[in-house]
């Protein structure tokens, strides 16, 4: 396996950023974030970003083209941005996963051009996790948290970065880097992920009832009751993929661009006429049938869900999946 | 990869024709900049209309296949695109993509059947371009009957062109009515799913159904009255929508997205999912 | 405290004087408490918590809650009911429906101060003494329990329980706080320093809203930012512009309404301090109009509703600022 001296992580990332962009999680005004390496940028301490790694692919707010407009006629105007090749590292297991999840609906037929271009610029390096927070629960979806999928593999043990390639681009990423050494990786241990409070909640149950089970199951009414509406779980969430598109009138250019949008907003659905999910109740149950129910019946039984936590960490009142999987799966909450 | 080529990118299209068919629709005639037909499609199936500035919306696409020339949409005022549509004059552009979504099987189910279309104001809009199919391939299908109600005779959608040639086609028979009676009008009086029931039309035919989600609910139980089955009942449903590619992640019911699984569904899929329509 | 709280509401529900009780549910773990409403005595006994991780604000629940059929009882913090009592200036709630329970507070503590300390796999805290043991994945540590309190009780400005029915403990009163502190270090900065701290803790923003459907004073039917025919309407910031200015124009629109209760700090998802920016205008029109606290009493005229010929004329303060 390859190596590189922990120590010396900065000139490793140094020569990675020589021939094209690097992303590390790095602390940005006390948040973790994917944020662009430049000389003398480290890591966060922390065990994941704030926001997750479906930013790099799939950010906010995107352009996608430009109109000009005289008279009665239009011209439509190149607006994308050109995507070049780029690095994310230190890619966790869970947000590594949320890609194939994302995948599954961007680069089905027919193909989101605007994410495909992003996935196929992208050389992505994980990061193996050693010490999980009590809110980890990847295990449960099946997921290693010390085996992470990507481009590259990586593993910081001990004074140590172990690096192995597990596709052509990751394998032409390392042999790009002549200045890395060779190692035998130690055996990892795997006792903390087996005492993680969550770890063995149960998700298969979803695929075995009838979807209108579900939906019409009594838990809706008050796992919903004190759901402010906001969006932080969809918008922390590396998973939540659904998007608006909307029009900038600039004056001599307008742009028409796509940003993240949340169904628990109450404009979501909402048409000329009013709109169907006139409650609060609909629009969480929108969210959590989606990502529980929905999205596995369209995608052979994927959950719309990796383990990271992050919506348990950032709900303003402590409403999560795992609570709504829970309750759903006793009938009761 | 082509810097324009998503399929979230429209094209620029041309408005060659406004015709005012009610108090608050209009039927809008696009084709592409070079003036031919800008796209083909299946009798049901949408298509994405916008105005940079204004914003995006979908509509279903009411002209024929079988029109070789342009689209045609009718559109009723109501938000925001489809007051700045009814505001615009002949030659002015708009962009356009699509088409979108499933249509009704008119190839393959529809074949060979009876069909009767029911339809509630505007809801004739995605119905007009299965029944000009039908009637151009006629020979293809049994009898078509058409139902077909409006607040009054002024908010009947297409009224010229049903009277002047579906009224008068062998083999299609309509039968229209207008909820309350006016002075001009010496036709049926009344609500589409009473109108229905009280036709007691022969349990065999194949129904195409389209209307405010109240007429639905109470012309399917009519219909059932009437001893049709759900999977006799085809309907095309409208959501909030922003991408019509089946990721935007807003007009599903249930699983199934309506810009992709959709528009079109049978009843008896319906039942498998929730009511939020 | 935690048993008398759920006696309490027990109590009411039995009694006949509420018929739902407003209070926390217990969640996943010791600290991931939710706001709830129980309607029965048995709901109360099995679900119920009150524990020092309790921090949402109640208050602004009661808007729709007091609409309802029944009345229903609310625990409130001290800091709570400044809250409850500013909506209730503002006609937002039926007080006739609200059975109010203030409870004595000691400061909350929150996970992301105890995460500031380094605790990674927080399984479980216990407050012994002035301390609290907390258990983690990697052991237990000890921490003093002044340093694990969230960020706005260290800077508490009252231990007073305003309009409530029955009290809980012992009524306190107001506290002398150093709450501006960090204001005056703020403005003790360039404008360009302070621009380039405002830029960089705004640019973390993702305009999830959290803020703004927690805060107690931001009650409208119907946001602006959410209307589409405001011309103002936006989802995402397309620029750092709108991303300024979203921030900042609701600070405005709170003013002298904000009770400083510091709920859109401790839900924003990104950590920007967003309680500044309220505290900032507070502390302007303390200096202004006079010292006012939101929330207070019901008899006070707020700052910017109230005019006297002799207010301050901001033109003339900025002029004085600059010694012109």
């Amino acid at each position: 396996m390859k190596t590189w001296k922990l120590s010396e992580l900065d000139s490793l990332f140094a020569a990675i950023a020589a021939a094209q962009k690097l992303y590390i999680p790095a602390d940005a005004a006390g948040q973790p974030a994917f944020t662009l390496w430049t000389p003398g940028l480290s890591m966060t301490k922390a065990l994941n970003t704030g926001r997750s790694a479906k930013d790099l692919f799939f950010p906010q707010v995107e352009n996608l083209v430009n109109f000009k407009v005289s008279g009665r006629r239009i011209q439509v105007e190149p607006g994308r941005e050109e995507v070049e090749d780029f690095v994310i590292f230190g890619v966790r297991a869970c947000d590594c996963r949320s890609f194939d999840i994302l995948d599954s609906v961007f680069l089905s037929d027919p193909v989101d051009t605007f994410y495909a271009d992003r996935r196929s610029h992208a050389t992505v390096m994980t990061l193996a996790c050693s010490e999980p927070e009590e809110t980890c629960f990847c295990t449960s979806l099946g997921i290693d948290p010390q085996a992470p999928a990507g481009d590259v593999s990586c593993w910081a043990m001990e004074d140590t970065l172990y690096l192995e390639a597990n596709t052509e681009k990751g394998q032409a990423l390392l042999s790009s880097l002549p200045q890395l050494g060779q190692g035998e990786k130690p055996q990892t241990d795997a006792s903390v992920f087996h005492r993680l409070p969550l770890k063995d909640l149960d998700f298969s149950v979803f695929g075995e009832k009838p979807l209108m089970d579900w939906f019409n199951s009594p838990v809706w009414d008050s796992l919903s009751q004190s759901c402010l509406g906001c969006g932080s779980c969809t918008f922390v969430c590396p998973t939540c993929q659904c998007y608006d598109v909307e029009d900038f009138d600039g004056g001599a250019t307008i742009r028409r661009f796509r940003c993240w949008d949340s169904c628990m907003y109450s404009d979501f659905t909402m048409m000329a006429h009013g709109t169907n999910r006139p409650t609060q109740k609909e629009r969480f149950r929108q969210r959590f049938m989606h990502k529980l129910v929905y999205h596995p019946n369209n995608h052979a039984g994927q959950i719309g869900c990796v383990g990271c936590g992050r919506c348990l960490q950032k709900c303003p009142i402590s409403m999560n999946i795992v609570k709504v999987a829970k309750a759903l799966k006793e009938g009761k909450a | 990869m082509s810097i324009l080529r998503d399929p979230l990118i429209p094209m620029v299209a041309l408005v060659t024709d406004i015709r005012t068919d009610t108090p608050d629709v209009k039927t809008f005639r696009v084709v592409g900049l070079d003036g031919k037909k800008p796209m083909e499609h299946i009798p049901g199936q949408c298509a994405m209309l916008s105005m940079p500035g204004v914003g995006e919306a979908l509509f279903s696409i009411t002209s024929s296949p079988t029109n070789a020339d342009y689209l045609e949409f009718s559109i009723k005022k109501c938000g925001c695109v489809t007051n700045w549509l009814h505001a615009i004059e002949p030659g002015q552009q708009v962009t356009l993509r699509g088409p979108y979504g499933n249509g009704f099987p008119v190839d393959t189910d529809f074949v060979g059947k009876d069909l009767l279309f029911i339809a509630g104001g505007i809801g004739l809009a995605p119905l007009r371009s299965v029944i000009n199919y039908v009637r151009h391939h006629r020979g293809r299908y049994g009898s078509v009957d058409i139902v077909y109600g409006a607040r009054s005779k002024e908010d009947l959608v297409d009224y010229d062109e049903i009277l002047q040639q579906w009224c008068r086609e062998d083999g299609v028979t309509v039968h229209l009515t207008i909820d309350n009676p006016q002075p001009d009008w010496d036709g049926h009086v009344g609500f589409v799913p009473n109108y229905v029931k009280e036709l007691a039309f022969d349990t065999g035919k194949t129904v195409v159904m389209c209307g405010p989600p109240v007429m639905i609910k109470f012309t399917l139980a009519g219909l059932e009255e009437l001893g049709f089955r759900r999977d006799q009942v085809y309907t095309t449903f409208e959501l909030k929508m922003k991408c019509a590619l089946g990721k935007c992640g807003r007009c599903n019911i249930g699983d199934k997205y309506v810009c992709k699984d959709g528009p079109v569904f049978r009843l008896d899929q319906m039942a498998q999912l929730p009511d939020e329509y | 405290m935690q048993d008398r709280v759920m006696e309490k509401a027990a109590a009411l529900l039995e009694s006949g004087v509420c018929t739902r009780v407003l209070g926390w549910k217990t969640g996943e773990f010791f600290y991931d408490v939710t706001p709830a409403v129980f309607t029965s005595a048995e709901e109360v006994r099995t679900q119920m918590v009150y524990n020092p991780f309790c921090g949402p604000n109640l208050s602004k629940y009661l808007i729709a809650e007091s609409r309802k059929e029944g009345k229903i009882a609310v625990f409130l913090k001290p800091c709570d009911t400044f809250s409850f009592v500013q909506l209730q200036k503002e006609h937002r709630i039926a007080r006739d429906k609200v059975y109010a329970v203030g409870v004595q507070c000691d400061g909350m503590i929150d996970m992301d101060s105890l995460k500031a300390l380094g605790l990674r796999g927080v399984t479980a805290a216990r407050e012994v003494g002035d301390n609290l043991i907390v258990s983690t994945l990697y052991g237990e540590k000890t921490v003093p329990r002044r340093e694990a309190l969230s960020l706005r009780c260290r800077v508490c400005k009252s231990k007073r329980l305003n309009d409530c029915d029955e009290i809980i403990g012992e009524q306190g009163g107001d506290l002398p706080s150093d709450r501006f502190a960090q204001v005056e270090a703020l403005e003790a900065m360039t404008p360009e320093e302070r621009f380039a701290f405002w830029r960089s803790e705004l640019s973390k923003c993702i305009r999830c809203n959290a803020c703004r459907n927690v805060c107690p004073a931001c009650s409208c039917e119907k946001c602006v930012f959410d209307n589409p025919g405001s011309g103002v309407r936006n989802k995402a910031a397309a620029d750092s512009f709108e991303e300024n200015l979203f921030h900042i124009i609701r600070a405005f629109h709170v003013a002298g309404r904000c009770t400083d209760c510091g709920e859109c700090s401790r839900v924003c998802p990104q950590g920007i301090p967003l309680h500044l920016l309220n505290r900032k205008l507070i502390k302007d029109m303390n200096q202004l109009y006079g010292p006012y606290q939101a929330g207070a009493d019901f008899d006070s005229k707020p700052p910017m509703l109230a005019f006297t010929p002799e207010d301050p004329e901001a033109s003339i303060i900025t002029n004085g600022r600059d010694g012109q």
